[in-house]
């Protein structure tokens, strides 16, 4: 995702033999090895989803005998009027809001710490990690039961720790169940992002603190003035991947509210797999489907424009 | 042979810088904790041990929860109990494979993941292989519209794609679910750059010995490749495995259902037994987990390398 434009000005020498192509035996070899990709692709990536857009035009709807006429831009319509499109819209940007920031600042955090020359910090890079490999159902499934507001851990150590002043109803309430489903969010994905941080930040030149450090640089100067600006392309892309992954949010509501209560945590992704797939829905689905790519592309534009080529 | 390929290993600097990298890196952090700055000391390792707490917790719940009576997991979750396994016995396990069809549904995953996975690297390396290593007329046009379908995300073709795989009889198949996440753009870039260093003289060299374009790519490339198969498996099997949004659209009863759909259908079908349910999800949490703790270094290099390519 982060590719395009890298490869656009790195694409070197590009090909061995440069300049002339080979012999028309290997070219058509070269061409076989890449067939049944391009078949795969084209039937299965590239083909529905040029089908969404046309579909998205019609009444298209599963296992209906009518026959399928253009209606224009009806289902858009109907989405865009739809109270339970915007509230769903909402939550995801409300989502984003928090949780972009929140992880990712987290996952430079831990990524410092575990960046530190100390005994046994490995173990802890471990751990951190260790929610990544459990998928997120399964993730959504546990926090499901610490939120229990009455048996759950959570509320359990709130208590504990408020002398019982404080708790929640946690996924039960529709002002709470949105900050539950981030929390669990956070716990299974921060990882990955540490993890990406964390080879970034190995890689910045060891020099630029050295000399920091005779310039007099103190500690929180030298995070300021060298590794932020070091790191800061890395970060746009885990910030912008996290904010197509918040629009993106389906598995964890699925498992413990289904967008309830009160539509407190639909989803775009809810919506569009209940109108397509529960109420059958083809053409209305695939236009939620086509909404929510243009707001991808946006992330990646937005993406693109704001990282900075390294030359 | 053996000689040719260590010297490719030397100069391909994409096949070496990978494996470097995980060697720079335990280089690194191990080798400064020898000029140990007594620095920060106990506060440091509490802070790092309250934050492995969080993480550790709700894991440390799950497996407990797998060994206990299902009444008690709710009725100690809010205790410190929660960290025992009072009465502690395999009938969750027992029963997750009984009335849960754990056996089945675990088959049903892993057939899913190994044909996705394995086919998968098989096609997505030939292409790489075949855009860096073998270029046709029309191949740059190839490249640039696999590089722009990586902006494509499953999301935005599900609904559509539902509806074709209905049309030709698909739905509630193994096919429906292996099909659509063989081919990935994503790993087809990873293989172009990773192919696009090898010396074109050590290909040369195994037509010369009488191999053909084939057996150069499986006995040549495809071995002193090993990095890229394995990032792009382990990339590949943690989303396979994991996946929830398209077995809800295509699969209706249990005799094709992979695990995580199997767990979200568990626990919204009363009578709930959480016992069973932290049975399950244990038991589908330790493939994943034993292979991380196996090949820790290649997960760790496998994400890293997912950030730079993106």
């Amino acid at each position: 995702m982060g590719a395009q434009s890298d490869t656009e000005s790195k694409r070197p020498p590009k090909r061995p033999g440069a300049g002339q192509l080979p012999s028309r035996d290997r070219q058509i070899a070269g061409f076989l090895f890449c067939l049944p990709g391009i078949v795969l692709l084209v039937s299965m990536l590239l083909g529905p989803f040029l089908l969404a857009f046309g579909l998205s035009f019609t009444n298209l709807r599963l296992g209906s005998p009518l026959p399928v006429r253009f209606i224009g831009i009806e289902n858009f319509h109907a989405i865009l009027t739809s109270e339970s499109f915007w509230q769903a819209l909402g939550n995801n940007l409300y989502f984003t809001a928090v949780v972009v920031p929140v992880q990712t600042g987290f996952a430079l955090a831990l990524a410092i710490l575990v960046n530190q020359p100390l005994r046994g910090v490995l173990a802890f890079r471990s751990i951190y990690f260790m929610p990544v490999v459990v998928v997120m159902t399964v993730a959504a499934t546990v926090w499901l039961i610490l939120f229990n507001p009455e048996r759950g851990l959570v509320n359990a150590f709130l208590r504990l720790i408020s002398g019982g002043h404080l708790e929640s109803m946690w996924l039960r309430a529709p002002e709470s169940a949105m900050p539950a489903i981030m929390i669990m969010s956070i716990w299974q994905g921060v990882g990955f992002q540490m993890i990406i941080i964390l080879a970034a930040l190995q890689g910045i030149p060891k020099e630029l603190y050295e000399q920091a450090e005779i310039d007099g640089a103190v500690a929180g100067q030298r995070f300021l003035y060298v590794t932020l600006p070091q790191l800061r392309n890395t970060l746009i892309f885990v910030a912008t991947v996290t904010m197509i992954l918040a629009f993106r949010l389906f598995d964890q509501v699925w498992v413990t509210t289904r967008g309830g209560p009160l539509g407190a945590t639909r989803t775009m992704m809810i919506e569009m797999v209940e109108l397509g797939f529960e109420r059958q829905m083809i053409s209305r689905g695939s236009a939620v489907a086509v909404i929510f790519f243009i707001i991808v592309v946006a992330i990646t534009i937005l993406q693109r424009s704001l990282i900075r080529e390294e030359k | 042979m053996a000689d040719s390929s260590a010297q490719v290993s030397g100069s391909a600097t994409a096949a070496r810088s990978s494996d470097q990298d995980a060697k720079v890196e335990l280089r690194r952090t191990t080798g400064l904790s020898k000029r140990v700055r007594r620095g920060p000391g106990w506060p440091m390792y509490l802070l790092l041990g309250v934050i492995a707490l969080f993480f550790l917790v709700p894991l440390v719940f799950m497996v407990v929860g797998a060994f206990k009576p299902d009444h008690l997991v709710l009725a100690e979750g809010n205790t410190i109990r929660a960290f025992w396994p009072t009465q502690a016995s395999f009938d969750n396990f027992v029963s997750a494979f009984v009335r849960a069809r754990f056996g089945r549904l675990f088959l049903n995953s892993v057939i899913i993941s190994t044909f996705t996975v394995g086919i998968g690297l098989i096609v997505n390396s030939m292409f790489g292989y075949g855009l860096s290593r073998l270029p046709f007329r029309g191949s740059g046009v190839v490249l640039l519209g696999v590089i722009a379908l990586t902006i494509i995300p499953l999301e935005s073709v599900a609904v559509p794609l539902l509806w074709v795989m209905s049309q030709v009889g698909l739905r509630d198949t193994y096919t429906v679910q292996i099909l659509p996440f063989i081919a990935n753009p994503l790993f087809i870039y990873l293989f172009y750059t990773f192919f696009l260093p090898i010396p074109k003289d050590l290909e040369d060299a195994a037509r010369v010995d009488g191999a053909g374009t084939v057996r150069t790519f499986f006995q040549i490339a495809m071995p002193i490749s090993k990095p890229a198969y394995a990032t792009v498996a382990i990339l590949s099997y943690m989303f396979i495995w994991g996946q929830l949004l398209w077995p809800v659209l295509v699969t209706a009863g249990p005799d094709v259902r992979p695990l995580p759909l199997g767990l979200s259908v568990l626990i919204h079908q009363p009578p709930i037994s959480w016992g069973d349910v932290m049975a399950f999800a244990f038991m589908m949490t330790l493939p994943l987990l034993i292979l991380f703790i196996v090949f820790q270094r290649w997960f760790v290099h496998s994400v890293a390398r997912s950030g730079i390519k993106g």
